[in-house]
């Protein structure tokens, strides 16, 4: 610290490096998202025809609506692995509530989710278990569950209605993305808007202080782990609209797709920093990523893995330099 | 009367933290609380802002008694506490700090962000703080996001603020920031207990002074009454009339052998943040230095710079006459010097690691060929220090956990001495152990000079550490405040040095 000759314009400098770095932090994977799509559209003509760009934000929405809880987990200081489970048995009880009508094949498995986000919230609020230990244990019993429910898969009849809501357009725009959009705008609303969302900071942020500040920390952490298991259970009914069928393997690896994508975004795996946005943008890469391999005819599937992986390290790398840069 | 207790107790188990303490706070009151590590302050505390329940005695505010059964019942009655270290959400904005968990709403559901806003920036310019609510609290320096600690709490309705150290990690300028704000919440007519223990600040800010010691009060006066000697003194519980003194040192004839022995380790210059101020010293083979200070002197700071676990701003150091370049604790142990530290339990033992494992952990590739650990050398190692310092264990594969603090500290001690050391520092080594043990960490420590090191210690009992080493350094706020031969020295001399006019701070 120097000495009276000028305090405040330093102040302001570090003010405005941390504003600098908290935006690269949290819009960096927008823009990373949109070069990599100009970057990938000059190079295949077909990859920015509307046809494409759909194909990527619809296969996208499945794994961005779980990573919309996931997001909420992890800010929170915690992490969700039942989701991708979560999503394989919203499929199965959707197959099963099917006949008796749309409702309860949209509405199961939500509550199903939710259900099981207040076993795994209780668990860990209450009995202070590391959230990797009872998610882990809910996704080896949700998989299960739904393999003996369902075997392999099963086939939605006569999908009807069901089936329109995964299908069908509204207003020249796949129904999915509509949902997607929604979701995601909820979603910010809700952690930048709402008391609830402050709290889900505060926590993550420091879980000590924001008991003492006055947060039920309990209760808030329950209902973030609903909110998960809600939406990964609206994600697998969506899927079984789709694909007219329940199917116990759906979903598979979502767990940690899903964290990866908000860690792309730059939601911190510490807690207490993250938006949607930047989850959102993560899922979209994510989705470019496999898009562009297989635009790449050559190459098989696997090069997918390889290519988000490295893309997970990258952004791991840089968000640990800009939080350096930060504490400085 | 604002704030009163009467006869107030708290006692965990047998152990009697806090006994009949009789204390009071007006309306519009700066009152300065004191005294040493183990007072009862934080207990005080504790029991004002409704952590513990007391087990004797009762709290009254205005006049009323009342009983808090958690904070947010002390809370809500206007009673509130802002702690040295920030209890708040580092990535949040100011305004969302201030407002957590009470934030105003719109449509029932939506926070009312402009309204937050705006009511956070009327709050802060009330106590004139230029802050801007919408940044992020962790983009202010620790003395304004202390302020917003203020600012929550006295939005919350707070009649009563307690302040604890609130100038411990603060610079110069974040100093007199935070004079502003208690100057303000006096005006206000709120009462504010200040737990510090700069004596200046005391001095300046303060309308009345208690201190405790060993859980009762020992001394409560308005400050233009009270002596900055008889405060020193009763904070660490000396007459400062006394005249006898059982722990004058006999003159020593020893230490003149010493002035002539080269010089172990020498410290020039020495800063770090405003902690540790230019501080200067210099230890021969053969020589006992001890390091007096109240607490927050920066004994342990200093420590902590000479050997590179903090990295200083500024000084040399220099070790049998060579510098260290590099501050780091490894290359400050490869140039022969060792320090214990005070916090035995979170920066000294391996708690759930075996004798035999503690005291070889820091030299283990030296006894090792081709990477495997000789267990030969370990066990002549350890065996030699069990024997050497008289370490009571069952053997070298006992937990260091079943050992008593006495011992675990030996097994500290035989640990730096395995790195062959020219010089050891020891961070109150007797802390926390009982008083047999502690004389024989004394003998282990006066062998330690007598073999030809260099010994710089530290201990917050004034007799320990006058006993103990040849000459003294007295610390006051991170710099020098004097020197004295220790030979027929008595605790009173240096009890004069502490409660002297303070260095100006920077």
């Amino acid at each position: 610290m120097s000495a009276a000759a000028g305090p405040a314009p330093v102040k302001r400098q570090a003010i405005d490096r941390a504003r600098i770095v908290g935006l690269i932090q949290s819009r960096g994977a927008i823009l990373v998202l949109i070069l990599a799509a100009i970057v990938a559209g000059s190079i295949f003509p077909d990859f920015l025809h509307a046809a494409n760009v759909e194909d990527i934000v619809t296969a996208g929405t499945f794994l961005g609506l779980v990573a919309i809880g996931q997001t909420f987990v992890i800010i929170l200081g915690g992490f969700d692995l039942s989701v991708g489970s979560m999503v394989g048995l919203g499929t199965v009880i959707a197959a099963y509530a099917q006949p008796f009508g749309w409702v309860p094949a949209l509405l199961l498995p939500i509550l199903a989710g939710i259900l099981v986000g207040l076993i795994d919230g209780l668990l860990i609020a209450r009995t202070r278990m590391a959230p990797f230990i009872v998610t882990l244990a809910a996704l080896l019993a949700l998989k299960g569950a739904a393999i003996a429910l369902a075997g392999e898969s099963m086939v939605v009849a006569r999908p009807g209605f069901f089936g329109q809501i995964a299908n069908a357009h509204w207003l020249g725009v796949s129904n999915l993305i509509v949902i997607l959009v929604a979701a995601y705008a909820l979603g910010a609303l809700v952690l930048n808007r709402t008391p609830f969302g402050a709290a889900i900071f505060a926590i993550g942020g420091n879980e000590e202080a924001a008991r003492m500040l006055g947060i039920q920390v309990e209760r808030v952490k329950v209902l973030t782990y609903c909110v998960s298991g809600g939406l990964a259970g609206l994600s697998g009914a969506l899927l079984a609209a789709r694909l007219s069928s329940g199917i116990s393997s759906a979903g598979n690896g979502y767990e940690l797709q899903s964290i990866a994508a908000a860690v792309i975004g730059g939601v911190l795996l510490t807690g207490g920093v993250g938006t949607m946005t930047g989850a959102l943008a993560g899922v979209l890469l994510l989705g470019l990523i496999n898009n562009v391999i297989n635009q790449i005819g050559s190459l098989s599937a696997a090069y997918q893995g390889l290519a988000s992986g490295t893309f997970l390290l990258l952004a791991v790398i840089i968000q640990a330099g800009l939080s350096r840069t930060k504490r400085s | 009367m604002l704030l009163e207790t009467r006869g107030l107790g708290k006692s965990f188990g047998v152990v009697a933290a806090l006994s009949d303490v009789s204390f009071s706070l007006r309306a519009g009151e700066v009152h300065g609380l004191m005294g040493e590590n183990g007072a009862g302050k934080s207990t005080l505390i504790k029991l004002l802002t409704g952590f513990h329940p007391p087990s004797a005695g009762e709290i009254l505010l205005d006049g009323t008694p009342v009983s808090f059964d958690s904070p947010r019942a002390a809370q809500a009655a206007g009673v509130a506490a802002v702690y040295q270290e920030i209890n708040l959400i580092p990535e949040r904005s100011v305004a969302a700090n201030i407002f957590l968990a009470r934030e105003p709403r719109q449509f029932g559901l939506l926070t009312n962000t402009r309204k937050m806003e705006a009511d956070a920036a009327a709050i802060l310019s009330r106590y004139g703080l230029a802050i801007d609510p919408r940044q992020p609290l962790r983009t202010l320096g620790l003395g304004l996001q202390q302020m917003v600690s203020i600012a929550r709490v006295v939005s919350l309705g707070a009649r009563v603020v307690i302040m604890d150290e609130p100038t411990s990690a603060l610079a110069g300028a974040e100093v007199d920031i935070l004079y502003g704000v208690v100057e303000q919440l006096r005006r206000e007519g709120r009462g504010i207990v200040y737990v510090s223990h700069r004596l200046s600040e005391c001095y300046r800010l303060c309308d009345r002074l208690t201190v405790l010691r060993d859980g009762r009060m020992v001394e409560s006066a308005t400050t233009a009454d009270l002596p900055r000697a008889r405060l020193v003194a009763a904070m660490l519980g000396r007459e400062s009339t006394a005249g006898s003194a059982p722990g004058a040192r006999p003159a020593a004839a020893a230490t003149d052998a010493a002035a002539a022995a080269p010089i172990a380790l020498s410290v020039r210059g020495l800063s770090w943040r405003t902690r540790v101020r230019d501080v200067s010293i210099a230890v021969r083979r053969g020589e006992i230095l001890g390091l007096a200070g109240l607490l927050g002197a920066g004994r342990t700071e200093t420590f902590k710079a000479i050997y590179g676990a903090e990295t200083p701003d500024r000084g040399d150091v220099e070790i049998e006459g060579r510098r260290l370049f590099h501050a780091r604790p490894a290359a400050s142990i490869r140039r022969g010097l060792a320090f214990l530290s005070e916090d035995r339990r979170s920066e000294g033992i391996f708690p759930k690691l075996s004798v035999r494992a503690n005291l070889t952990a820091a030299v283990l590739p030296r006894i090792s060929r081709f990477g495997v650990v000789s267990r030969r050398r370990q066990t002549e190692l350890v065996n030699r220090y069990i024997r050497e310092l008289g370490i009571k264990t069952a053997g070298p594969e006992a937990l260091i956990s079943e050992l008593s603090g006495g011992n675990q500290q030996k097994v500290l001690i035989a640990r730096a001495l395995c790195t062959e050391p020219r010089v050891v520092m020891l961070d109150d080594p007797t802390r926390g152990i009982d008083v047999g043990a502690k004389a024989e960490v004394h003998r282990t420590i006066r062998d330690l000079a007598r073999k030809g090191l260099g010994v710089v210690v530290t201990s917050s009992e004034v007799e320990e550490v006058l006993e103990l080493s040849d000459r003294l350094v007295v610390l006051n706020e991170g710099a020098i405040a004097g020197e004295l031969e220790t030979a027929g020295r008595e605790p009173e001399d240096v009890l004069a040095l502490l409660a002297a006019a303070e260095a100006p701070r920077a």
